[in-house]
C-alpha cells in the first residue's frame, strides 16, 4: 500500500521539472491561456443546464444550490484552496479513490488546476446566464410552447439568442478569472514551472527573485490582455442592446 | 343535438389584489363559436386562457377539446401545452425579438408544413413589406397582426386571444377585430377571447361569459347578456 503525503509530491513533481526551467517566458501565459480556455468552454456546459433550472425551477432547494454556486465569489481562494487539495490528496477519500481507482492524480497537476478553476469561476459564467435568464418575459417561452415547440428547441432558438449579451459576460467574466487566480492554483497547482505555474504565479516568483523586469512583463500583458478583453465585451453588449431593425 | 367542440371544467384557488379566492367555472363551446370572458380584473379571465392552454395548473379539473381529453384530474391526464392544438395571442404579444416578421411566423411552422399558409397569411395580414423587420421596429397594431398571424399558421383547434387589443386606438381597434373576424370565418377557428370593450365583445361574440371574482355571474349571448347597452354601449360593472 502506498502512502502519500502532500510535500512527498511537491518535492517529486518540482524536481522533475526543475529540469526544464529554462522555458520560454510566454509558458506561463500560455499554461494561463490554456488552462482559462479549457475551464471556459466546460463551465459553459454545466453553467446552461444549471442556469436554466435555477432560473425556471420552483423546487425550494434551489436557494441552497445558488448560494453553495456563489460561494467561490466571497469565501477566501486559500479556504477553497485548502479544502479542494484535501479533497484531492491521494492520500484522502476521493483523492485516493481517483488515484487508485482511474489512477486520476489531481494534487499539482494541470487537470487538477482545470478542476479547482471550475469550482473557482463557476459563479462568473452561471450568475450572468441565469440573470440573463430572468430578465426574460416568461411570455417569450410560453409563446413557443404554444407553438409546439420543446423546452430544448425553446431555450436554442428563442432563450439563448435573446441572451447573447448575458452569455458573453459570462464567457469573458469566466476567462479572465481563471486568468487572474492566484492562491486557488498556488495551493493546488504547487507553481511547478512547465505544468502548473501559470502567469499570475510567474508575477509572484519574478518578484520574490527581485527579477522587476521579468514581473513587469507579465503583468503589463496580463493588464492589456485583461483591459482588451472587456473594452471588447463592453462594445459588443453596446452593440446587442441595440435592437437591429433588418435581419 | 351537436357535440360541443369545448368542455372546459376547472377549480383552483387564485391570489388575487382581493386575497385568495376559488375559481370554479365549467362552460362549453360549439365549433366555431367566439366566446368572450369579460369581467373586472383578478376575475380569472387570463388565468381561464392560461389553463385551457397548459401553462397555469388547476387543483382539479376536466378539458376535452374535439374529443381529445386534455387534462382529467382525475385520470391524471395533463397534456403539455406544445401538444395541445392552440394558437395563442398574449397580451403583450409576446412576439420572438431575435426574430423577423417571417421568421416569427417561420418558427411557428412545423417540419414539412406547407408555407403557402404562411405567404397567404402574410398577404391577409398586409405584412409583406414588414416581413424582414424585428418586432422592436414594428407599431402596436403591426406587432398585433404578426402575433395574430404567428397564433393560426398551425391551425390550431381552438384560438386563444387575452386583450389583443387593449392598447391600440380606436381606429386601429376596429381595423383589426375586421382581421380577427374575417381570420376567424376564414378558418373557421372556435376562439376565446378576453376583452373589456363592450363594443367589441358585442360587434365579434357569439356567446359572452360575465366572470365576477372566479364565478359565472352571466352566461348568453351578448345580446342577451348586455340587453340595455346593446345599441348605447358603455362598460358595466367594471
Amino acid at each position: 500500500m502506498r502512502s502519500w503525503s502532500i510535500l512527498d509530491l511537491v518535492n517529486k513533481q518540482s524536481s522533475a521539472q526543475m529540469l526544464k526551467i529554462t522555458m520560454t517566458d510566454w509558458q506561463p501565459l500560455w499554461l494561463s491561456f490554456r488552462l482559462a480556455s479549457i475551464t471556459t468552454v466546460i463551465l459553459l456546459a454545466i453553467s446552461l443546464p444549471l442556469a436554466y433550472w435555477l432560473a425556471y425551477s420552483r423546487r425550494r432547494i434551489k436557494a441552497v444550490i445558488e448560494a453553495l454556486i456563489s460561494l467561490p465569489m466571497v469565501l477566501p481562494p486559500s479556504v477553497l484552496g485548502f479544502y479542494l487539495l484535501v479533497a484531492f490528496s491521494p492520500s484522502h477519500g476521493l483523492g485516493m479513490f481517483l488515484d487508485k481507482w482511474l489512477d486520476i492524480r489531481l494534487v499539482f497537476t494541470f487537470p487538477g488546476l482545470v478542476v479547482a478553476s471550475l469550482f473557482y469561476s463557476l459563479p462568473f459564467m452561471v450568475n450572468p446566464l441565469l440573470s440573463g435568464f430572468k430578465s426574460l418575459p416568461p411570455a417569450l417561452r410560453e409563446a413557443s410552447y404554444t407553438l409546439g415547440k420543446s423546452k430544448l428547441t425553446t431555450l436554442i432558438k428563442i432563450l439563448l439568442p435573446n441572451i447573447r449579451s448575458s452569455l458573453l459576460t459570462g464567457i469573458v467574466l469566466s476567462f479572465a478569472h481563471t486568468i487572474g487566480e492566484f492562491g486557488v492554483v498556488l495551493m493546488i497547482g504547487g507553481n511547478i514551472p512547465g505544468q502548473t505555474r501559470v502567469a499570475s504565479l510567474a508575477i509572484f516568483d519574478e518578484m520574490e527573485s527581485m527579477n522587476y523586469s521579468a514581473a513587469n512583463r507579465y503583468a503589463l500583458i496580463l493588464f492589456l490582455l485583461s483591459f482588451i478583453i472587456l473594452a471588447v465585451v463592453y462594445l459588443v453588449n453596446h452593440y446587442f442592446s441595440k435592437p437591429q431593425p433588418l435581419t | 343535438m351537436t357535440q360541443p367542440m369545448i368542455k372546459f371544467q376547472a377549480d383552483k384557488t387564485l391570489l388575487t389584489s382581493f386575497g385568495k379566492q376559488q375559481l370554479e367555472i365549467a362552460f362549453e363551446l360549439e365549433q366555431g363559436q367566439l366566446l368572450t370572458l369579460y369581467g373586472a380584473s383578478g376575475a380569472g379571465k387570463t388565468t381561464i386562457l392560461r389553463i385551457l392552454s397548459g401553462l397555469t395548473e388547476v387543483r382539479a379539473g376536466k378539458i376535452v377539446v374535439d374529443g381529445e381529453t386534455w387534462q382529467d384530474t382525475q385520470r391524471r391526464i395533463n397534456v403539455p401545452t406544445r401538444r395541445r392544438s392552440i394558437g395563442f395571442v398574449f397580451q403583450d404579444f409576446a412576439l420572438f425579438p431575435n426574430l423577423s416578421v417571417k421568421e416569427n411566423l417561420r418558427y411557428a411552422l412545423q417540419k414539412g408544413d406547407d408555407t403557402r399558409l404562411m405567404e397567404e397569411l402574410i398577404e391577409l395580414m398586409e405584412l409583406g413589406p414588414l416581413q424582414d423587420v424585428r418586432p422592436a421596429f414594428l407599431s402596436g397594431g403591426q406587432q398585433q397582426r404578426v402575433a395574430l398571424a404567428r397564433a393560426i399558421i398551425r391551425k390550431p383547434k381552438l384560438l386563444l386571444l387575452d386583450e389583443p387589443l387593449s392598447a391600440l386606438d380606436d381606429d386601429m381597434r376596429r381595423r383589426l377585430q375586421d382581421y380577427i373576424e374575417k381570420i376567424r370565418r376564414h378558418y373557421e377557428l372556435t376562439t376565446i377571447l378576453v376583452s373589456h370593450d363592450l363594443p367589441e365583445i358585442l360587434r365579434l361574440s357569439d356567446e359572452v361569459i360575465w366572470l365576477d371574482r372566479g364565478k359565472i355571474r352571466q352566461q348568453g349571448p351578448p345580446g342577451l347578456v348586455f340587453p340595455s347597452h346593446s345599441l348605447n354601449p358603455r362598460i358595466p360593472g367594471i
